[in-house]
């Protein structure tokens, strides 16, 4: 790693898309919105961390993303990225830029080109670029480098869209819905490579996913967007923190739930399962656990949908 | 794995300890580095990194430059010794507690504690 891990700032960062512009009978022009993507916006990412980016559709995910990787620009705020203390608005500047590696749905392939030219644009512009990387993923990718992209199947070439975002090494790198079109296992292999080469070549990586429940462990930081807003960013420690669930007799589920607040109840014959909001602090946990009562992890999956959910506030 | 309530860090450093406990991790075994731990497990590096640097500081591991994380000596010695002390105010006492509400009279228990050792020592 030439250069040391990027981290990101937005300050209430505002994007606008599809402007249009009308003229009034009294012949001023007025300029329409037509979609607001985000709406005051404001976040850190940490540099060397793996933060995982959840929000759903049309949240402001990929616009956030993005932004970041210069590939939009903000209607207002600010959007700053590169290594800690020395970060720098990203918009037309080489320096942040040959730093930063989104890798979209589409791959960022030359669509006229073997897979084979697209990898030798990227290994000459990429600093880092790491041949072996590349070529030992394709391999188990089973990627046919000599095809156009249009050739492969739609999980190939997002294959091929992260065997270049590992393989790029970049102080940034963001991976947006990489996996759309991968089966299991192609899916599972890329998150093991990513793990192990994160754990060899510390860098700051996005990854913004649906599958929650695939990929929450991978990550040390969580930042759940929605409706053009941060509806929370902190550590995945943190987000597990918020709830916790309770299985065992009605009675003992009760009296340990006591007055929390209950986001999911479950009830088969005699036993109630509970999902509430809070932890137990261990005097609880010790006397939950001597009641028969199981008390389990809630899955970031389930908070995320409590949190943005239909029936949200 | 790793579905209890406590972070994921809490929850590794006990599968250590407690695979420590049990003998099947040895004094001075070398135990997996934080990659392979992430990659086999699926989780963050710093998850497993942190789980670590916690049972090191309790002296459960101890690092060798540039070799990795090995079990040190006297661990389970030092397990045990911590297990047992917390055993009746952590296991016991919340059984007791349970017995209390279920009207269960200590002299009970203590019959049945009794029989049970007294089965044990028979079956043996």
């Amino acid at each position: 790693m030439t250069t040391a891990p990027f981290g990101a700032r937005l300050d209430d960062v505002v994007v606008h898309f599809g402007r249009s512009h009308r003229v009034l009978p009294n012949g001023t022009m007025v300029r329409d919105d037509a979609s607001t993507a985000l709406d005051g916006a404001t976040l850190a990412i940490r540099p060397g961390v793996i933060t995982g980016v959840l929000g759903r559709n049309g949240a402001g995910k990929t616009t956030m993303l993005s932004l970041l990787a210069a590939f939009t620009r903000p209607t207002s705020g600010t959007v700053l990225v590169g290594p800690e203390g020395e970060e720098e608005d990203p918009w037309e500047n080489p320096w942040v830029t040959s730093g930063t590696q989104l890798v979209r749905e589409s791959g960022d392939l030359m669509t006229d080109e073997k897979v084979s030219t697209s990898l030798k644009y990227y290994a000459d512009m990429r600093p880092d670029w790491s041949a072996e990387t590349a070529e030992r993923l394709l391999d188990l990718f089973e990627v046919d480098v000599r095809k156009n992209p249009s050739a492969l199947s739609r999980g190939k070439r997002s294959a091929v869209g992260a065997t270049i975002g590992l393989a790029t090494r970049a102080p940034l790198t963001i991976f947006d819905e990489v996996y759309l079109g991968m089966d299991a296992p192609t899916r599972y292999a890329f998150y093991d490579e990513l793990l192990a080469d994160y754990a060899e070549h510390p860098r700051t990586i996005l990854l913004s996913s649906h599958l929650v429940e695939e990929v929450e462990r991978l990550f040390e930081d969580v930042v759940v967007i929605d409706r053009g807003r941060v509806l929370l960013a902190e550590s995945a420690d943190q987000m597990r923190a918020r709830g916790f669930s309770l299985t065992g007799s009605k009675d003992a589920v009760e009296r340990i739930a006591g007055e929390r607040r209950v986001l999911h109840r479950q009830q088969l014959g005699a036993t109630v399962q509970v999902t509430l909001e809070g932890m137990l602090d261990d005097d609880e946990l010790t006397a939950a656990r001597g009641a028969g009562v199981e008390v389990g992890a809630v899955p970031v999956q389930d908070l995320f949908v409590r949190l943005t959910g239909p029936g949200r506030s | 794995m790793f579905d209890g309530p406590e972070p994921i860090y809490i929850q590794i450093a006990q599968m250590i300890r407690a695979q420590v406990l049990a003998g099947e991790l040895k004094e001075e075994e070398q135990v997996m580095s934080t990659t392979q731990f992430a990659t086999t497990f699926r989780i963050n590096p710093a998850t497993a990194q942190k789980a670590f640097a916690g049972l090191v500081e309790e002296g459960v591991l101890y690092k060798r430059r540039g070799l990795g994380m090995f079990v040190a000596p006297q661990a389970r010695e030092r397990l045990l010794e911590d297990h047992r002390r917390r055993y009746f105010e952590e296991v016991l006492a919340p059984a007791l507690q349970q017995a209390d509400i279920l009207g269960i009279s200590t002299d009970d228990v203590v019959a049945y504690v009794l029989g049970a050792r007294k089965r044990t020592t028979e079956e043996s």
